[in-house]
């Protein structure tokens, strides 16, 4: 089973909802299942802080983008009238190629008519694959000054296995990683906080639900016991289900604070997480 | 002008009630919200005005005439993004680039328009904010936030300071913050992740030149973390230019739509009052 944790934004508690999920599957899987935890926040992986994984396997993720021949080139301009990124410029009998912005379409290099462009690749950032506990963890991790975590996402995702849990740990937002990251997956699990900035960012991924049509649910975090929720309040007008609330505490603000995984340090907090695994479990077979 | 940014590295460290509150502080008439993937900061700064809003268009997304298209297969080949399959472009997956189109033999597949967000702009007698927000999952968010700051700078001319609320990460909605900005306000939390993020928001503003500034929200939460941020700063020498206590009352204002500043007595409001004074004197008035 493929889980997602998303929210409308950063902050809520979803890389500590995802790490203590998959931390909860580690000891309810039985020996020949999986445990997964998959970070694609590539430009913020924040899993690895608290999971700590040892044996760690690295493996650059490389995009493709252009390299000119100038022997070759005439100047005739089709690429860089051709390239709707602005990735390309000839400027005094130079063709110029501004990697950064180059979205890897190939277009240039297929339609220069001297042939004078080739591929090469570059690395824009690094898969790595390691192990903490039971728990096999994958972290992308997009270079700083790159744009687009998008390639490094498509090669993480085809990496998890089938079976077991896999737990993927989205970036933030609504962006293009966050479509990526969710397209193959069984649940989406939204976390979100009790206040009226965390009811505008859920409304927003509500929207991008409707249109998707994934089945997907909610856990409230950082839920304070005699204080109104309105995030609550608005699962309820538009009946989506509420897996799961989980208390503010300060417990879990120390743990988070020291990177410790609250499952793997305290008893109540396994049972909780293992109830909201077995709820998701059975809401993705509905 | 001065432009001032305000970035996190990551979403719910405090940026947007630092933001209102410097807003208010310094009188700000200029200011916008480039976190366009989640904008909150009308919600505190609108004071009910009404925006104009307006389509943003950001990359066109490619069209397949049926009735044109002899399924040869080629434009679902030379596609770098998957988006076609079975003689249908994805909407979420087209990039815009415009190969299918150009790889065509048909001439079936066309380049159309597609609104990927709304600019929204509140505009008074004396105060401009502008924001966005991007069409889920749609892409372009990077020229959205180049947007949002150049329909600000254009009513903004007159203004001796923008106010910039950032945007989260380091791909290209930040780099499209970041660039045109004179000084860079990092808000970080002392928590393992917050430091992380704080360091790779660094690097990224260093990659382009820009000043940069720390501060620390919920200080006392996690002394030893407090600490070593500072040490990290010291050490590089980004100026730490102050600390803010955690308290409950930002939720409460949140809550209320509210900027912290409304709460004068709170320690949190008078904390991010000496902050915003220490970098007023010292970075923005012009020596
Ligand atoms: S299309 Fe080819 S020949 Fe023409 S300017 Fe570009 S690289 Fe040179
Ligand atoms: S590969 Fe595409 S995006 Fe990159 S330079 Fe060529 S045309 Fe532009
Ligand atoms: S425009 Fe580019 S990304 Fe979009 S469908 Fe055509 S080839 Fe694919
Ligand atoms: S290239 Fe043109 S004709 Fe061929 S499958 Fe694509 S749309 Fe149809």
């Amino acid at each position: 089973m493929k889980i997602a944790v998303l929210s409308g934004k950063g902050g809520t508690g979803k890389t500590f909802v995802s790490v203590n999920l998959a931390c909860a599957a580690e000891s309810a899987a039985q020996s020949n299942l999986n445990s997964v935890y998959v970070d694609c926040d590539v430009e913020e992986p924040n899993g690895n802080l608290f999971l700590k994984p040892t044996n760690i396997k690295k493996s650059g993720v490389n995009v493709t983008v252009p390299v000119v021949d100038n022997t070759k080139c005439t100047g005739c301009r089709k690429c860089s009238d051709f390239c709707k990124y602005n990735a390309l410029a000839y400027v005094k009998d130079r063709l110029l190629i501004f990697n950064e912005v180059c979205h890897s379409c190939g277009g240039c290099i297929i339609f220069c008519p001297q042939k004078a462009l080739k591929e090469r690749q570059r690395e824009i950032g690094v898969i790595e694959e390691g192990i903490s506990g039971k728990t096999t963890v994958f972290s992308g991790n997009l270079n700083t000054g790159e744009v687009s975590g998008v390639p490094i996402i498509k090669e993480l995702l085809p990496k998890l296995p089938d079976n077991g849990s896999v737990i993927i740990d989205c970036p933030p937002g609504s962006a293009c990683t966050v479509m990526e990251s969710i397209r193959q997956v069984d649940y989406c699990l939204l976390v979100a906080e009790p206040t009226l900035f965390g009811v505008h960012n859920l409304s927003m991924v509500y929207e991008l639900f409707k249109l998707l049509k994934k089945p997907f649910g909610v856990v409230l975090n950082k839920c304070l016991a005699d204080e109104e929720n309105p995030s609550e309040q608005f699962c309820k007008e538009n009946r989506i289900t509420i897996i799961e609330k989980i208390p503010y505490d300060k417990e879990i603000g120390r743990l988070n604070s020291q990177g410790l995984v609250a499952v793997r340090e305290n008893g109540t907090y396994k049972e909780l997480f293992e109830r909201i695994l077995d709820k998701l479990v059975k809401e993705s077979l509905q | 002008m001065k432009q001032l940014l305000i970035l996190s590295g990551k979403g719910g460290t405090g940026k947007t009630t630092v933001a209102s509150a410097f807003i208010k502080l310094s009188n700000c008439k200029s200011f916008a919200d480039c976190d366009v993937d989640a904008p909150n900061l009308h919600l505190v700064m609108s004071e009910n005005m009404e925006p104009v809003i307006n389509d943003f268009y950001g990359f066109q997304k490619a069209f397949i005439d049926n009735s044109k298209c002899i399924n040869c297969g080629l434009c679902e080949e030379n596609c770098h993004f998957g988006a076609i399959r079975n003689f249908e472009v994805s909407v979420y997956e087209c990039e815009g680039c415009g190969v299918c189109c150009e790889i065509c033999p048909q001439n079936a597949v066309s380049m159309t328009e597609y609104a990927s967000g709304s600019l929204k702009l509140y505009k008074s007698q004396n105060k401009v904010f502008s924001t966005a927000k991007l069409k889920m999952g749609s892409g372009a968010s990077g020229k959205l936030v180049t947007a949002v700051k150049k329909q600000l700078l254009k009513e903004a001319h007159n203004s001796e300071l923008v106010i910039i609320d950032g945007s989260p990460g380091i791909g290209c909605p930040v780099i499209a913050s970041i660039s045109g900005a004179n000084l860079v306000l990092i808000v970080t939390e002392p928590t393992v992740s917050g430091i992380h993020d704080m360091k790779r928001i660094i690097k990224t503003a260093k990659q382009f030149g820009t000043a940069c500034i720390v501060c620390i929200n919920k200080f006392d939460v996690e002394m030893d973390n407090t600490k070593k941020i500072e040490a990290y700063c010291n050490e590089i020498q980004i100026p730490v230019v102050g600390r803010i206590p955690f308290d409950n009352t930002v939720i409460k204002a949140v809550n209320n739509f509210k900027s912290i500043d409304e709460y004068q007595d709170s320690k949190a409001a008078k904390a991010i009052k000496t902050i915003w004074n220490t970098i007023y004197e010292n970075y923005l008035l012009s020596k």
